[in-house]
């Protein structure tokens, strides 16, 4: 189980309809990429997160499949269109199977 | 401890996805990552903006930007790291601009490649040539 896993996102509180913003999102993870030896040499098992989805209202935003060669503390910036008042709903799947989940409401305004 | 049958089933199941992760990381070449991608489709030089630094002095962490007007799904290989598949955007119907921005890592001086799925089903593809001082996979 990774340790200290904390999701941050940001995304801004208020959006005209149709409108298309900017997020940002970092999650503090090790992503241990599996390459990496420990001092008497043996391999470090791998343990990164695999799978980050975005969805808004339900509809799906973004969907990544990640690989070991994302860096530490995985972070992603990308654009997402507002079509009415909800909800974004971040979601990443970690390889030990645990999910991390972080919800933004975003107004109309 | 005495398992029931629910919990043997969840180790059971742990137990073949570990089993599965050595057998995707021996699927090689880029070529091939390729070809799974586009399904042995053509691929078109250009059509796919990939940014990334010229010489990045941490190769822990690069950052990179990928992006292709109306793009479904974008690919994200380094060629020359250990294991090339870097990450794989799929583009929802919310999504504001077929573009992302990350952070890589990049064991030593290559080719980072990225591979679309434009809006009409065809394929472009691009590469840069980054410069690494210090690798970042370790080993």
């Amino acid at each position: 189980m990774a340790k200290n896993v904390r999701p941050r996102v940001k995304v801004p509180k208020k959006a005209a309809a149709g409108e298309v913003i900017t997020i940002k999102t970092l999650i503090s993870h090790t992503m241990e990429s599996g390459q990496r030896k420990d001092s008497d040499g043996n391999a470090i098992p791998r343990s990164i997160i695999n799978r980050f989805v975005v969805d808004f209202n339900g509809e799906n935003v973004l969907d990544v499949t990640l690989e070991p060669a994302i860096s530490t503390n995985p972070y992603f910036e990308f654009e997402a269109v507002v079509p009415e008042a909800g909800e974004f709903k971040f979601t990443w799947h970690d390889d030990d199977g645990a999910v991390y989940e972080d919800v933004h409401a975003i107004e109309l305004g | 401890m005495e398992l029931t049958r629910r919990e043997t089933l969840i180790i059971g199941a742990a137990a073949l996805a570990v089993a599965a992760v050595p057998l995707r990381a021996r699927a090689a070449t880029v070529d091939d990552l390729i070809a799974e991608f586009t399904g042995g489709a053509d691929v078109a030089e250009g059509g796919v903006e990939l940014d990334a630094p010229e010489i990045a002095e941490n190769g822990n962490t690069v950052p990179i930007e990928v992006g292709a007007e109306g793009a479904s799904a974008i690919m994200v290989l380094a060629a020359g790291n250990p294991t090339p598949p870097v990450a794989t955007f799929n583009f929802g119907p919310l999504s504001g601009a077929s573009r992302a921005k990350t952070r890589i890592r990049l064991a030593g001086t290559q080719d980072v490649i990225a591979v679309a799925k434009l809006a009409d089903g065809s394929f472009a593809r691009t590469s840069k040539n980054v410069k690494v001082t210090i690798g970042g996979c370790g080993g």
